[in-house]
């Protein structure tokens, strides 16, 4: 349904010249710099207006657009053979990480490798992994037969403890799904999945068990934030006061007293969508909502034009590994999931997160090109 | 074949992905749900409680008020004090802060002291702990510079009670200090919100309520870390009422010269009013050590100094009055009956109680011969008055001297006076159960026996007399003056003339016992001197030979006022272990009449502040009670 007004909608642009010629999806790279531009401007109030910070976000923008535009010229086979390199790289940078990583607030993260800008192994893998499945499953037929799928959750399952273990339970979760979007999309059958489920709920106790005392905090605090309202529960009722107190239009642009008054923790990062909601209301989050359900939009778009089951897998997963970010961020700030260290997609700041980003739309972009390039394939 | 596959395949994935878009948007939905109840729905709650979050009522303390004497010379007053300041609650680690401190501004091993009873004695949550008092300007310019580093650390100039001649002003103003735990349970806490010190002593305490002034209230934004941002809104507080006295710091530095390093204390009175000009208790102590807490250290010298310079001689001190209260038994002696102005009694040197061998001894051995009244007061008769109190009894005695003031408490503006002691039958059986012995009304009859009396007392008393016959209770500040004192029912006016003529012939009569005091004076003084035997006093397990004949010598005591027929001051003077009345404590008192009467005209001219200045350091000097 969606797809069918969006199609038309696009049809009287003629977006299909442009992108056969240049590769770059117009549509998508419209919504993408809107809604940057959109988080520069909410991070200027976030960030207690400072301009450096900005203009660093803008060149980490600037970089990423031009880093999507760059895979979205790249031949879909030439990404499909460098797949599994890139997998293994990236697997190979999550033990560094765990070796000689460095780290702030007691997590193990970054790498701070001589000569290249700090960066985080774990957010390469962010596209490694769900081109890694869809690689795999898309050597054989589909849907994926059961020793298939093993591998596939084998090689979902190292990473995401690699990750799980620095430890960073909010990106080892998106990493997971975009993992299991390219193992449901390749037709994973229903009854599997109903087990698969039901084998999850069971685990749920064993994971209680292993998690961190501060993660399970978190889980507690989101069932009662006043239990702890000074350690575990601030950020999340610092961060629901912002929301609520913001109402239908805000207090106005930097004027919200919680983030401003810094009783919003990490209002530039992880918790931004607080700022946005306090100062511009329900109406500027509205806004915000509605440029990713567009960019979402366009992307499910892309997946259905993508070509190959390689293509479609990761356009599909990517597609839908963007949208749990937006949902567990904005549901972690809005108190209706525990709080977990993602960042709001294309507007905390933060170089890596965006990048990566623009790198998964750079992937579907690539995904789509080949077709003409190429016209007797698949 | 191969096609049909490719078809299927990409049919799944597609409808896959329809199903998953599906779910997507179930809970895209779940999240604007999620927002319109909270942005739309519970606004106010949460508007509420970024408000509550936002804005913290601060209570702004008043300035107290000042404490004036009578020429408007401030004697308490309040100084900007560069304090740095610290909340707990803000800080990590303290111990961090506090190295990180040290190493900007000069921290003695005292400060950290300080400080850590600071801490430890705190009253309230989120209450402002001193970490150092009186910042010099260097320290202060040092540590301005990273305070933004320290979170919980602050600088404020919160004025501080200062007390120019702390040393002079001790024993008559107090001081304020920290309120204590006990304090803050019995005030009114909204009224102390702003405030953290208390008059614990003298005039701070009397005067409390009409010193402290009313809380103002600031609103103030604040961040998260409780910074202050800015002031939203602003009550001021309302400064405390200034209280006059009638005290006189020059007079005052002139009774601490005048007992120089001798133990003692000396009030001297403004008959027409009943004022305190001044108040002496030596040793005295800066009162400025107490404001700020006061270190150990320095409070435990105080208290095993053997002169106690804390403890008020003044207000506290109960001596046995000795012949300083003749003139007034010898009234209430008229009064009775007892004698009348023309009787007579023969000395001998001793008086005997009839079938009882027991001699009570007149300071003259050979005895004065025929004496009548006038006589007994001027040469200070004691075998005298052992016959009137006999004649007189305890009961009447007591009935009658009570018009002066004795054995109560002097009430109005003066605290933590003590009562001393009237002998009665009645007192003797409620104070020790025990009956009253005639022997101890002969005794009594020369102000010995149960007899004791603060020197404030004997100042009251005298300030009767001097008014003839018109007890007014004395009082510090102008405030008091609310009454012309209640008439004391003794005699006629003609009686009270006479005996003050009596004491005029104490100094300047032939015979007078204070008579070497009184030389080439041109005005004239009535009085009494006393010498009290000494019980003991402060007896400590010390063998040194002089120092205990030294402490075991008799207490000298003069009370008197001048000009004799107008009276413009009453002074009683008491130093202890000080010798006789006459030789040492009347000349002692001519000093200070000569200063009220002679230089500063009875108080019309201005006072000499070099010499208050130079008096209040020297009576603050280490050790210098040592030295006698």
């Amino acid at each position: 349904m969606l797809t069918a007004t969006e199609t038309g909608h696009i049809e009287s642009f003629k977006p299909k010249r442009f992108a056969q010629r240049y590769g770059v999806d117009p549509l998508l790279t419209l919504f993408v710099l809107i809604t940057t531009l959109y988080g520069l401007i909410i991070l200027y109030s976030a960030s207690g207006q400072s301009l450096p910070m900005v203009l660093r976000q803008g060149a980490h923008v600037v970089v990423g657009i031009a880093i999507m535009a760059l895979l979205s010229q790249v031949r879909r086979d030439v990404i499909i053979q460098v797949t599994p390199f890139v997998f293994l790289f990236a697997a190979l940078l999550l033990v560094a990480v765990l070796l000689f990583g460095v780290g702030a607030k007691g997590a193990q993260r970054w790498l701070d490798l001589p000569g290249l800008p700090r960066f985080q192994p774990s957010e390469l893998m962010k596209v490694a992994l769900p081109a890694m499945v869809a690689w795999w499953l898309t050597r054989q037929k589909l849907p994926p037969s059961i020793s298939q799928l093993v591998i596939a959750a084998v090689l979902i399952v190292v990473p995401v403890a690699l990750i799980a273990k620095q430890p960073d339970l909010g990106t080892s979760i998106i990493i997971a799904g975009s993992g299991f979007f390219a193992i449901f999309l390749a037709g994973i059958s229903w009854r599997l999945l109903a087990m698969l489920g039901g084998f999850g709920l069971l685990a749920l106790p064993v994971l209680w068990m292993v998690m961190h005392d501060y993660q399970r905090a978190r889980v507690m605090t989101l069932i009662d934030p006043q239990s702890d309202p000074l350690g575990a529960g601030w950020n999340t009722i610092q961060a629901m006061t912002a929301l609520g107190s913001g109402g239908m239009f805000g207090k106005g642009y930097a004027a919200g007293t919680q983030a401003q008054l810094k009783f919003l923790p990490e209002s530039h990062t992880d918790f931004i969508v607080a700022v946005l909601g306090e100062e511009m209301g329900f109406v500027g989050i509205s806004i915000l909502l509605i440029l990713y359900a567009l960019i979402l939009g366009r992307c499910l778009v892309l997946t259905m034009r993508a070509q190959g089951n390689f293509g479609r897998l990761l356009s599909g997963s990517i597609t839908f590994t963007f949208f749990v970010y937006v949902f567990v961020n904005v549901g972690m700030v809005c108190g209706v999931l525990p709080v977990v260290g993602v960042p709001l997609p294309l507007i905390s700041y933060g170089g890596t997160s965006i990048v990566s980003l623009l790198i998964g739309f750079g992937l579907i972009m690539s995904m789509q090109r080949t077709k003409r390039i190429l016209s007797g394939e698949s | 074949m191969e096609f049909s596959t490719g078809v299927r395949e990409k049919n799944l994935i597609q409808s896959r992905v329809v199903v998953a878009a599906l779910g997507g948007l179930v809970l895209l939905s779940l999240l604007f749900a999620r927002l319109i109840w909270l942005q739309l729905v519970e606004t106010e709650r949460f508007q509420t409680a970024s408000e509550a979050n936002r804005l913290q009522t601060l209570p702004v303390g008043p300035a107290r008020g000042l404490i004036i004497d009578r020429n408007g010379v401030v004697l308490a007053e309040n100084r900007p004090n560069l304090q740095l300041l610290l909340i707990p609650e803000e800080v990590t680690d303290l111990d961090e802060l506090i190295a990180e401190v040290r190493q900007r501004i000069e921290f003695t091993d005292s400060d950290a002291e300080r400080f850590a009873k600071n801490l430890k004695t705190r009253r309230r949550p989120r209450d402002l702990v001193v970490v150092k008092d009186d910042l010099s300007e260097s320290d202060a310019a040092r540590i301005a510079v990273d305070l933004f580093r320290f979170p919980g650390l602050q600088m404020e100039a919160r004025p501080t009670r200062y007390y120019p001649y702390g040393g002079l002003t001790a024993h008559s103003l107090g001081y304020v200090g920290r309120l204590s735990l006990d304090e803050l349970k019995r005030i009114e806490e909204g009224r102390y919100a702003g405030t953290e010190t208390i008059g614990k002593l003298g005039i701070e305490k009397a005067y409390e309520d009409a010193l402290l002034g009313q809380v103002g209230v600031e609103r103030v934004e604040t961040s998260a870390r409780g910074q202050i941002m800015r002031s939203v809104d602003r009550e001021d507080p309302v400064p405390g009422a200034d209280i006059p006295l009638h005290l006189d710091i020059g007079l005052t530095a002139k009774l601490y010269d005048v007992l120089g390093d001798r133990r003692g204390a000396i009030v001297a009175i403004d008959p027409m009013n009943g004022g305190i000009l001044g108040l002496a208790s030596a040793p005295t102590y800066d009162a400025n050590s107490f404001i700020g807490g006061i270190s150990q250290a320095e409070y435990s010298a105080l208290q095993v100094d053997r002169d106690t310079p804390l403890f008020n001689r003044a207000l506290r001190g109960q001596y046995p009055p000795g012949s300083t209260i003749k003139p007034m038994i010898g009234l209430v002696g008229l009064h009775y009956g007892a004698v009348s102005w023309k009787s007579e009694y023969f000395s001998r040197g001793f008086f005997q109680l009839p079938g009882n061998e027991h001699k009570y001894r007149d300071w003259k051995e050979w005895g004065h011969g025929r004496v009548n009244m006038d006589k007994a007061i001027i040469e200070s008769c004691d075998t005298y008055f052992y016959d009137m109190a006999v004649r007189l009894g305890i009961d009447q005695m007591s009935e009658g001297m009570k018009h002066f003031g004795f054995g109560r408490r002097q009430g109005r503006d003066i605290q933590g006076d003590l009562p001393g002691i009237l002998p009665s039958r009645d007192w003797k059986r409620a104070a020790r159960n025990e009956s009253w012995y005639l022997g101890e009304t002969v005794i009594s009859g020369i102000g010995q026996g149960f007899w004791v009396t603060t020197p404030l007392q004997l100042a009251a008393a005298t300030t009767a007399t001097a008014r003839r016959g018109n007890f007014i209770e004395p009082h510090f500040s102008v405030l008091e003056d609310v009454d012309a004192g209640a008439p004391v029912p003794l005699g006629t006016s003609m009686d009270w003339e006479r005996m003050i003529d009596a004491m005029e012939g104490v100094l300047h009569g032939e015979t007078g016992t204070a008579r070497d005091a009184a030389r080439s004076l041109n005005y004239r003084i009535a009085g009494k001197t006393g010498t009290a035997q000494v019980v003991s006093i402060g007896q400590e397990e010390e063998y040194d030979a002089d120092e205990i004949e030294e402490r075991f010598r008799d207490h000298a005591l003069f009370v008197g006022f001048a000009p004799a027929d107008a009276p413009r001051i009453v002074v009683a003077l008491i130093i202890e272990n000080g010798g006789s009345g006459g030789s040492t404590a009347a000349p002692a008192a001519r000093k200070v009449f000569d200063y009220w009467l002679l230089d500063r005209n009875g108080g019309a001219s201005p006072p000499d502040f070099d010499y208050i200045a130079t008096i209040n350091q020297r009576v603050l000097e280490p050790n210098h009670a040592d030295s006698n």
